[in-house]
């Protein structure tokens, strides 16, 4: 692997990654990790429709009027979506059946039409394509560490397999409610912003303003 | 070939290109999501089916030692009646018959008064299907009737499963709600739903006694036997199964065709 492909495939795994750097696709990211299981579906999902859309996009991007290059994009976004979602209705039912509109929803998750726009219009379908794996791959590395510690303590789980004996069951956990609802996705991603733009300091973004320093002496 | 190198070789921002790119992208997706659609949709149909069908084995527990659930499911009839009446209605297919669509259809639902609506669900379908099962005499073991109603943040839909005396609950269970997880949620956890096995609806009057209630009696009580513990911190959850579950077996829901059975003319 060059060092090129390479950078697109891992880049968004951590030093550009979509979720805590360029801060795209939190809405889903809240819904969907109350699970592991819904949490891979959608990693999945999100990650096919990344790579796909970019490709496609990518191959006719000679070819498309600027006029109307966002209409192409999202046409070619939106069938994707649908036919993911149709699959998933076929094979995957119970799961689709708690992910309910997300799927629906990822035609307006910033991630696809964010690396459309900025690295599909730009660049070869296979580069393209590479870079849309990447991206959906930095998406799913964090729904999935999210869902982690949603589900393990939040319902004492993991892929639906009970891990901590919970207490209505005659264990000893009292499962964390808290961590089941879409707020409780904010603080944990809002955690690992803090931790990584901690260990790389070169993510942290420079301040919008400053608060004044109060002048001398301060007020009455 | 010609014509495809010409389009290609006009400028990307001439209208004519304009025009038939967004043509010939429209046309190829649009081919692409029907295809998709129309194959898919066998398997999803069989889905929903399935789905349906083991919801109904499970709240009526009807699978014995590690049959599937196609096997077990093979005991049930569905019928569908007339919720008015009471009778069964035999020129609708129960196959083919979808209450839930009926429900929303003016032509095929009744809009219910205020003081009806216990439920919160504002209009019923005029017809319901229900699932039977008979035991190897031929006699009424089982009915298994489709509820719904309003709780907190979503309707639940469920089903109800009586005894043969239409009277005895066998099993009480949602395939579809949005309530809060760990709150209302809790409509799902086995040992809550477990409770309703056994309980009566009527009492010796033939009135709805059964209720889920924040202050059931003692064990010992005789009136033990109509009450559920509600939800702990889902009060309106549980208000809204209680209040489904007086519907639905009341007067404007299968209140008709219970009594019918009840009087052995039904089945």
């Amino acid at each position: 692997m060059n060092t090129e492909t390479r950078k697109v495939l891992l880049g968004p795994l951590f030093d550009n990654n979509p979720i805590t750097l360029q801060i795209l696709g939190i809405c889903s990211a809240l819904a969907v990790t109350s699970s592991m299981n819904t949490a891979l579906l959608m990693s999945l999902s999100l990650t096919l429709v990344t790579a796909f859309s970019n490709m496609f996009i990518s191959t006719v991007r000679n070819h498309t009027p600027s006029s109307i290059r966002i209409i192409v994009q999202m046409t070619i976004i939106a069938s994707l979506v649908i036919v993911v979602d149709q699959i998933l209705r076929a094979y995957a039912f119970d799961t689709s059946k708690r992910l309910s509109v997300f799927v629906g929803l990822i035609i307006t998750n910033c991630i696809v039409m964010g690396r459309a726009e900025a690295f599909a219009m730009q660049n070869p379908p296979g580069i393209s394509f590479l870079d849309g794996i990447g991206n959906g791959l930095g998406y799913s590395l964090i729904l999935m560490s999210v869902a982690f510690v949603r589900e393990l303590f939040g319902a004492g789980s993991l892929f639906g397999y009970p891990l901590i004996p919970l207490l209505k069951d005659g264990g000893w956990y009292v499962p964390n409610g808290l961590l089941l609802l879409p707020p409780s996705a904010f603080f944990l991603i809002g955690i690992l912003i803090w931790v990584l733009r901690t260990k790389k300091p070169e993510q942290k973004e420079a301040a919008e303003f400053r608060i004044h320093e109060p002048a001398k002496g301060g007020y009455h | 070939m010609s014509a495809i190198s010409e389009v290609l070789a006009l400028p990307n921002d001439s209208r004519k290109k304009t025009f038939i790119v967004a043509f010939v992208l429209c046309l190829i997706c649009s081919i692409a999501v029907s295809s998709a659609a129309v194959l898919l949709k066998p398997v999803q149909d069989k889905n929903k089916q399935l789905d349906k069908q083991r919801n109904i084995v499970a709240i009526a527990d009807l699978a014995k030692d590690g049959m599937s659930v196609d096997e077990a499911f093979q005991q049930v009839e569905a019928k569908v009646v007339d919720l008015q009446t009471g009778e069964y209605v035999d020129d609708i297919d129960p196959k083919t018959y979808d209450a839930r669509a009926a429900a929303v259809d003016p032509k095929q639902n009744v809009v219910l008064t205020k003081e009806q609506d216990i439920a919160s669900i504002r209009r019923r379908a005029k017809y319901a299907t229900v699932y039977l099962v008979k035991d190897a005499q031929g006699q009424l073991e089982k009915i298994i009737l489709p509820i719904s109603g309003y709780g907190l943040w979503s309707t639940l839909y469920g089903f109800l499963a009586l005894q043969g005396d239409a009277n005895t609950v066998v099993g009480l269970g949602f395939y579809e709600h949005a309530e809060t997880p760990g709150l209302g949620g809790e409509v799902d956890n086995p040992n809550w739903k477990a409770q309703w096995v056994g309980k009566k609806i009527f009492d010796e009057q033939g009135e709805i006694a059964i209720r889920v209630t924040k202050s059931p009696v003692a064990e010992s009580d005789p009136r033990a036997v109509y009450d559920i513990d509600a939800l702990s911190g889902a009060t309106l959850t549980s208000n809204g199964v209680n209040n489904l579950v007086h519907f639905w077996v009341g007067p404007d829901g299968f209140g008709p065709y219970l009594q019918k059975i009840r009087q052995g003319g039904g089945a």
